[in-house]
């Protein structure tokens, strides 16, 4: 076939994807991308946004079906295509960019292949390797052969994600679907991520759909931005105004509940949780979780319609949600002194065995005060979470003391003596692995009741009740197993794990990274009550600073095994001291909502990181 | 119906359930509706099927028909005590061997290689040999051949699944092993486990009709579906049904006991779908 027009567009009009049992995951979605526009498709999980996605290449998962509407991509209706007409378009017209790289490049090949791959399917010849090392270069990899014979493995997740890119932008189509290319990402690679992608839009003129939970990360990139919530768009704009004068509650939520290195707020999370696929009520899918919700928002399904040029709303009280929403306070009390609950000095970890070791911590110290929250900050490989691991007693310590209430800790949580054990509690990264899927939640709560605090059954059935009213959970959540529960109910649960035992200290390490950004305030929330109401003291292990503005009261930066700098959190992130705290600040993603007083922006060479320079005080994401 | 029947929702589970009690009723209720003695010739030899016998004779005129519906039960039960043992065993060594990573692991799996490098029917033709033929024999032999492989399977899923999040976090409040090993990693392997549990079945009933068919195993006259494949094979084109029944009955045994297997796998690991996103 012969190469696509450039410049080419997309329309979906009024597209309905159905699952074999009738249930709708997507209605009535219309999107439009004019040529080498860039569109946010923004939304929490389930909300319909990948699936939408993978519908602009005329595909559908296994038992789901375009049931109504049209796709129509560089003037050609996809859904009219044969199967074999519609491969021919993918790669060529659309392109497709998957979430995880680690997982959806092939593990077997190298990456030189699967650029050849791409290339011999679309243009019938073998590539030379002047046309792979172009390939490399354009998304900024080393173009030479020892590279491209690596294999995914061997690279890092931002060069995973660049030959991901890579891959889809080689045989040049006008129209690429990112599907959250930078979540999982720490905060610099995401940055340089991002960079790659405007860059490729700027160079290339290549209209861009991305898709992202994250509205930081797509006000940086997006020129106009769909909202979605339970299969429907809610909210429609150009990002300026989305951000700025967002009309829709779910959309003021979302944007409430991102956080921001430059300012110490407390964030808000949406009350409730999204609805699933099965159990969408009539009227407004938002209704339940809403505030303004009145008996008409549950009677009948809102329009969406236009409330300025361009902006669409799909909520009958958009009127009233102009007011911006008070401010919550700062509850965060003044940082005790005096002993310190744990001391950690000249502390150094190795990786590997005894012979062939990698120092990967080294002589890190630190104290944390009794009802403090430490923040423990670095890029992934900085060593943060192998410190926490330390501390947890999961990771023997070459060198140094970890000093906990004035006695020494012992090297392995074997050695520790129940009552050391019952005092530091370990809540981990990933809430879909640290449960175990074959116990309930009862199960799982009530362990460490049983077994650290010795009650018995029925004290552990009281427990386990208390806990979950706790962790804001409904008492009808205990029979369940993970499986059926959402990330942030998994995160939930793991926390009332944590609190069984009746800690002095919560580790937590990046609790909120695989959760969506409205579910991590709602987490974040959830915590800083308990230290208010428990005394709870915190070590917090993260990579974004903007939960660090929002929980932390003091900061540890970790730059390769090394601290480079600790003090208060607001003096960290005010007027950081170190070239490298200052580099992650730049990096963090934050809402582009100071662009309306900007002039337009020069799309000259500049690196992403001052691209999104940093807003003044006075504007911010609710305002 | 409850969450451990499910797996008869699929149809590849109730097609295994149908075919199973199938073969369980012949085995078992068989010797009480048999119409011959097993052991006692009632006709003429090797004579076809007749109203008289409804699968004929064998070579020495007992009815086919009696012999199939007596020689069930050794074949079911003897496989099932020598998968029950090697299970227990090749448990045990693997879970070991694959949780408690230092030098265990490297001296039980190198005894485990060492059994695994002989061959099966080798292996059971020296031991009975070594200690007479007698059904004990025989099982052990069996379990024995069939251990090293489960403890190696083990092995390997233990060790994925003990790096898991709930492990660590199981040790960090200071769970004993044993207690690590029955609540969080047992529960978690138990689907690979089933499915690979009924083809060792499978595998325990094949060996046993091979000893049997060597002569190492039962002996003449007991009624068994794997001697009778022995005995009555060169036969095979004066009565067939002398050699196809017993067959068939091995077959469907080992089918049913597959498909039952691969559907309880399925069914447990699909309560764990949606844990690895």
């Amino acid at each position: 076939m012969t190469a696509p027009a450039p410049g080419a567009g997309v329309s979906v009009d009024g597209i309905r994807i159905s699952l074999a049992s009738g249930e709708h995951i997507v209605d009535g979605v219309s999107l439009k991308l004019a040529p080498g526009e860039v569109l946010g498709l923004v939304g929490e999980s389930g909300s319909g946004k990948t699936t939408t996605a993978l519908a602009l290449l005329g595909y559908t998962a296994p038992g789901v079906s375009v049931t109504h509407g049209t796709v129509t991509v560089a003037d050609e209706s996809l859904l009219e295509l044969s199967t074999k007409q519609v491969r021919a378009r993918r790669g060529r017209v659309v392109s497709y960019v998957p979430q995880d790289p680690a997982t959806s490049l092939n593990p077997a090949r190298r990456i030189g292949q699967a650029i050849e791959a791409m290339i011999e399917t679309h243009l019938n010849r073998k590539p030379t390797r002047e046309r792979i090392r172009a390939a490399l270069s354009q998304v900024h990899l080393p173009e030479s052969e020892e590279f491209a014979r690596r294999f995914p493995h061997q690279l890092s997740g931002g060069q995973q994600q660049r030959v991901a890119i890579g891959v889809a932008v080689v045989c040049e189509p006008p129209i690429v679907v990112l599907d959250e290319p930078t979540t999982g990402l720490d905060v610099v690679t995401q940055a340089r991520v991002i960079d790659e992608v405007q860059r490729l839009r700027r160079e290339r003129g290549i209209g861009l759909i991305y898709v992202s939970h994250d509205l930081a990360v797509v006000s940086q990139v997006a020129d106009r931005v769909a909202v979605m919530y339970a299969g429907r768009v809610v909210e429609q704009g150009a990002t300026e105004v989305v951000l700025n004068r967002p009309r829709h509650p779910y959309t003021r939520g979302l944007i409430g509940a991102i956080p921001d290195p430059a300012r110490a707020r407390r964030l808000r999370g949406i009350p409730g949780v999204s609805v699933g696929v099965g159990d969408r009520p009539d009227g407004c899918a938002f209704a339940p979780r809403c505030r303004l919700a009145t008996a008409a928002c549950r009677a009948q399904l809102p329009e969406l319609r236009a409330i300025a040029a361009g902006h669409l709303v799909r909520c009958i009280h958009a009127e009233q949600t102009r007011e911006p929403e008070p401010e919550l306070p700062d509850l965060r009390l003044p940082t005790s002194s005096g002993e310190p609950l744990l001391q950690v000095q000249g502390l150094c970890i190795e990786h590997g065995s005894r012979r062939r070791a990698v120092r990967v911590v080294h002589d890190v110290e630190f104290a944390l005060h009794r009802g403090e929250c430490l923040a423990l900050i670095g890029e992934s490989g900085s060593g943060k979470t192998t410190i926490a691991r330390c501390l947890a007693g999961l990771h023997p310590a070459a060198a140094g003391t970890i000093t906990f209430d004035g006695a020494a800790l012992a090297a392995r949580a074997q050695r520790r003596s129940d009552d050391a054990r019952r005092r530091i509690q370990y809540v981990f990264q990933n809430p879909y692995d640290s449960l175990n899927p074959r116990r309930t939640v009862r199960d799982q709560i009530g362990r460490p009741a049983e077994t650290l605090l010795g009650l018995d059954g029925r004290a552990t059935e009281e427990k386990v009740r208390h806990l979950l009213e706790r962790v804001r959970l409904p008492l009808g959540l205990a029979e369940r197993f993970p499986a059926e529960l959402s990330g942030g109910e998994r995160q939930r649960v793991a926390i009332a794990r944590a609190l069984a035992a009746e800690p002095d200290l919560l580790i937590c390490d990046e609790i909120t990274s695989a959760l969506d950004v409205s579910v991590q305030a709602a987490v974040l929330e959830l915590l800083e009550e308990l230290r208010q109401e428990l005394g709870l003291s915190m070590l917090f292990i993260t990579h974004d600073l903007g939960v660090v503005s929002s929980i932390a009261d003091r900061g540890a930066v970790l730059q390769r095994g090394r601290i480079c700098e600790t003090g208060p959190v607001r003096q960290l992130l005010d007027s950081p001291r170190t070239e490298y705290t200052a580099q992650l600040l730049d990096a963090a993603p934050r809402l582009r909502s100071a662009l309306l007083d900007e002039a337009p922006r020069s799309d000259a060479g500049e690196p992403a990181a001052s691209a999104t320079s940093r807003p003044s005080r006075v504007s911010d994401g609710t305002s | 119906m409850s969450s451990r029947l499910r797996f008869l929702r699929s149809p590849g589970g109730a097609i295994g359930a149908v075919i199973l009690t199938f073969v369980l009723l012949v085995a078992f209720v068989g010797p009480f509706v048999a119409p011959y003695s097993p052991t006692a010739a009632v006709g003429e030899p090797l004579a076809g099927p007749s109203a008289h016998d409804l699968l004929g004779t064998d070579e020495i005129g007992r009815d086919v028909l009696s012999r199939v519906l007596h020689g069930g039960y050794s074949v079911v039960l003897l496989a099932l005590a020598a998968t029950v043992i090697a299970y227990a065993s090749g448990l045990i060594v693997g879970l070991v061997a694959g949780y408690v990573r230092n030098w265990v692991d490297p001296v039980l799996m190198r005894g485990v290689d060492v059994l695994l490098a002989f061959p099966p029917l080798l292996f059971l033709l020296v031991l009975i040999t070594a200690t007479g033929t007698s059904v004990a024999a025989l099982v052990i032999g069996v379990a024995l051949v069939q251990a090293p492989g489960i403890a190696r399977l083990v092995r390997t899923v233990t060790l994925e699944a003990s790096v898991r999040g709930y492990v660590e976090a199981a040790v960090t409040r200071g769970e004993g092993t044993p207690a690590i090993l029955r609540r969080e990693i047992l529960p978690n392997i138990a689907p690979a486990l089933i499915a690979d549990a009924s083809l060792r079945y499978t595998f325990s009933v094949l060996l046993i009709a091979a000893a049997n068919f060597l002569t190492i195993g039962l002996q003449p006259p007991t009624s068994d579906w794997g001697l009778m494949v022995s005995q009555n094979q060169q036969y095979i084109a004066i009565n067939p049904w002398s050699v196809a029944a017993p067959i068939a009955m091995i077959a469907l045994l080992t089918i049913g006991v597959n498909l039952i297997g691969d559907a309880i796998g399925r069914s447990l690991g699909r309560s764990t779908a949606g844990w690895a996103r």
